[in-house]
């Protein structure tokens, strides 16, 4: 086992300073990256930020450099930034430390991206469950417009930045990033086809760069330490660091701050502190609910884009969830169906009908009323969602189904020929 | 009586209005500051905020509706809510829920007869690496324990009992 290198470019949750506070941020040298944005100038920003190949951190894993080079330079309507703080696939938790613990470093990312592309607009859209973090975000802006970081002049320069907190109100499909533009234009939440792409036809029809929190909050140090630095934490064409969340059954969840590349089982084993009760994986979640679940025997890769696409996973949003033996599957895929379920909005039929019939299926598997055809009926209705739906979320509560299946039919089986749920004398681990 | 905005809220969605280039856009953050000061987004409520922002009253309740925060029933004083997604399950949330149950008297869905609390089981918080997570009105509670929760829910009981009945949302739990 090979230790983990960790970081704390990004996380830097243990130094004891209060980053909420303009004042502390600053002397860190914080904003300071604006400035030699400015000195830089937009073309060379643009360019290092592709150069930095910095991996889209909400989950889709697009390279933000080549995504902000797609906004048109000439055109005589606004542009605006619009950042997805709205956190919601079940194991991610990292865009909340930026929200509640370092505000200003995601402001300093939306300011130098929006003088990169011509932005005078910039809104925040963060989850309604996130009132303090609301709160927190929005004093940093007020702290920002009182020192001349925010308004008519950013930081005595002729650009123009106004940033705006938007809330959202329950809604785990707005964090899809045409349903928040929907959102963000006050409608439900129903995602729109592509194309237009946001870059070209987003937020009030007009030209719209959207990144996850994460991904702005690497723009201040790709600027400041340059793109080669940045490449150098990470892998070619997967650069820097980045924050890994571990949660479920460890003896230290939490997020760390590691290399892209570094290696998955290491940072279950070594940051994590391991299984809790000592006891062995049985199954990973890599990257958030909706990446195809892997067996202990899988988990052996390095944490990139294309590391987890080897394995038939995804990267998603580097959130792990680690499932102990002796915990039933089944239960595990029956509180992430149902949660898809829950959240299709409900405009295409194949995922408006399929994943409440998926959800039901495994229901009766769990409570040991399923006959075996019904397995593959349940395959079959999962086969039926993705990729006939206009967002992603079709494919987020198909994956799940396909990979649990397949890789612990056994499980699936076992409570079929039982007529019961076999783990239910098998208590989770204490903590 | 009719129902009006205060001026404190109508001074605060005029400034929401000017962050956006469309009347529509201010409708969300409209309707918390509606929710802030009535509780509940009822018919009545979606009607007034469909006049303040000279929007079509179908289009409020368009979207009004399609947001799970937006209460549409009355909420207990203190509205727990325990996540239940797989980070939290693994991490035995079903057990805080069974002594939140239990403390409170309701099950989840449910508020209690006097009002003040309302039992709700919801997805991913955002607090996974804390697990289990709970949530009382705006404040979360992280690693929450069955013990913890009992003790947590007594406490309320008392601060209740210690003051006078603020406004609704007030209260922070
Ligand atoms: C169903 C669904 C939910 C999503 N939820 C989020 C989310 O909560 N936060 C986020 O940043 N991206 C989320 N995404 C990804 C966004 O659509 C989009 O790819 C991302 O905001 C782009 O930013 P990035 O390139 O910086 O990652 C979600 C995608 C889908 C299909
Ligand atoms: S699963 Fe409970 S907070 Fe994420």
């Amino acid at each position: 086992m090979a230790e983990v290198k960790t970081y704390n470019y990004l996380l830097r949750q243990d130094d004891g300073k209060d980053y909420r506070e303009l004042g502390e941020y600053r002397a860190a040298g914080g904003y300071k990256a604006v400035l030699k944005a400015v000195r830089l100038g937009p073309d060379a920003v643009i360019a290092e930020m592709k150069k930095a190949s910095v991996r889209g951190r909400g989950g889709a894993g697009f390279p933000a450099g080549i995504k902000w080079g797609f906004v048109p330079k000439e055109t005589d309507k606004p542009k605006y930034l619009v950042v997805n703080a709205d956190e919601g696939e079940p194991g991610t938790f990292k865009d909340n430390y930026f929200l509640s613990h370092d505000p200003h470093r995601l402001i300093e990312g939306c300011i130098i991206c929006s003088m990169a592309l011509g932005i005078e607009t910039c809104y925040i859209y963060i989850r309604g469950e996130f009132f303090e973090q609301i709160d927190t975000v929005t004093r940093a802006i007020e702290q920002c417009y009182e020192a001349g970081i925010l308004g008519e002049s950013v930081m005595r320069t002729d650009q123009k930045l106004d940033v705006y907190v938007h809330p959202g109100a329950g809604a785990y499909i707005c964090g899809e990033e045409t349903a928040l533009l929907e959102s963000l234009e006050g409608k439900p939440g129903q995602p729109r086809l592509k194309p237009p792409f946001p870059a070209v036809v987003g937020a009030f029809g007009c030209p719209t760069v959207i990144n996850n929190v994460e991904t702005l909050a690497t723009v201040p140090l790709i600027v400041e330490h340059g793109a080669d630095w940045f490449v150098g934490l990470g892998v070619e064409r997967d650069g820097g660091s980045r924050i890994c969340g571990v949660s479920g059954h460890v003896n230290n969840p939490g997020l760390f701050e590691v290399g892209v590349g570094a290696n998955m089982r290491d940072i279950i084993y070594e940051l994590a502190g391991g299984v809790s009760e000592g006891r062995e994986i049985k199954a990973v979640i890599p990257g958030g609910s909706s990446c195809p679940v892997l067996t202990k025997d899988e988990i052996d890769v390095p944490l990139t884009v294309e590391g987890l696409k080897e394995v038939d996973s995804m990267l998603g949003t580097c959130g792990i969830i680690v499932i102990a033996e002796g915990t039933c599957v089944v239960k595990c895929l029956q509180r992430i169906s149902h949660f898809y379920a829950h959240e299709s909005c409900g405009q295409c039929t194949p995922c408006r009908e399929g994943t409440g019939w998926v959800a039901r299926i495994i229901d009766n598997i769990e409570a040991g009323r399923a006959k075996m055809s019904d397995l593959d009926l349940l395959l079959d209705v999962a086969d039926s969602i993705g990729g006939n739906t206009i967002c992603a979320l079709g494919d987020a509560a198909e994956l799940p189904v396909l990979s649990f299946v397949s890789k612990f039919r056994e499980d699936f089986a076992e409570h079929i020929r039982q007529g019961c749920c076999p783990f239910d004398d098998q208590p989770l681990p204490r903590h | 009586m009719t129902l009006a905005f205060s001026d404190e809220s109508d001074e605060e969605i005029a400034r929401i209005m000017k962050r956006y280039p469309t009347r529509l856009a201010a409708l969300i953050p409209t309707l918390w500051v509606a929710q802030h000061e009535f509780g509940t987004v009822t018919r009545e409520v979606m009607e007034l905020v469909a006049t303040r922002l000279d929007l079509p009253t179908a289009k409020v309740i368009t979207t009004a509706t399609f947001y799970t925060m937006f209460n549409k029933k009355p909420v207990g004083r203190f509205h727990v809510q325990v996540c239940k997604n797989i980070s939290c399950y693994l991490r035995r949330s079903d057990d805080v829920t069974a002594a939140l149950k239990d403390a409170i008297g309701v099950g989840p869905g449910e508020t209690t007869a006097d009002g003040l609390f309302t039992l709700s089981e919801v997805e991913c918080l955002a607090a996974c690496g804390r697990a289990p997570a709970v949530q009382v009105n705006k404040t979360y509670h992280e690693w929450a324990t069955p013990e913890g929760m009992r003790q947590l829910v007594a406490d309320l009981r008392a601060s209740v009992n210690a003051a006078p009945m603020p406004p609704p949302e007030a209260h922070d739990g």
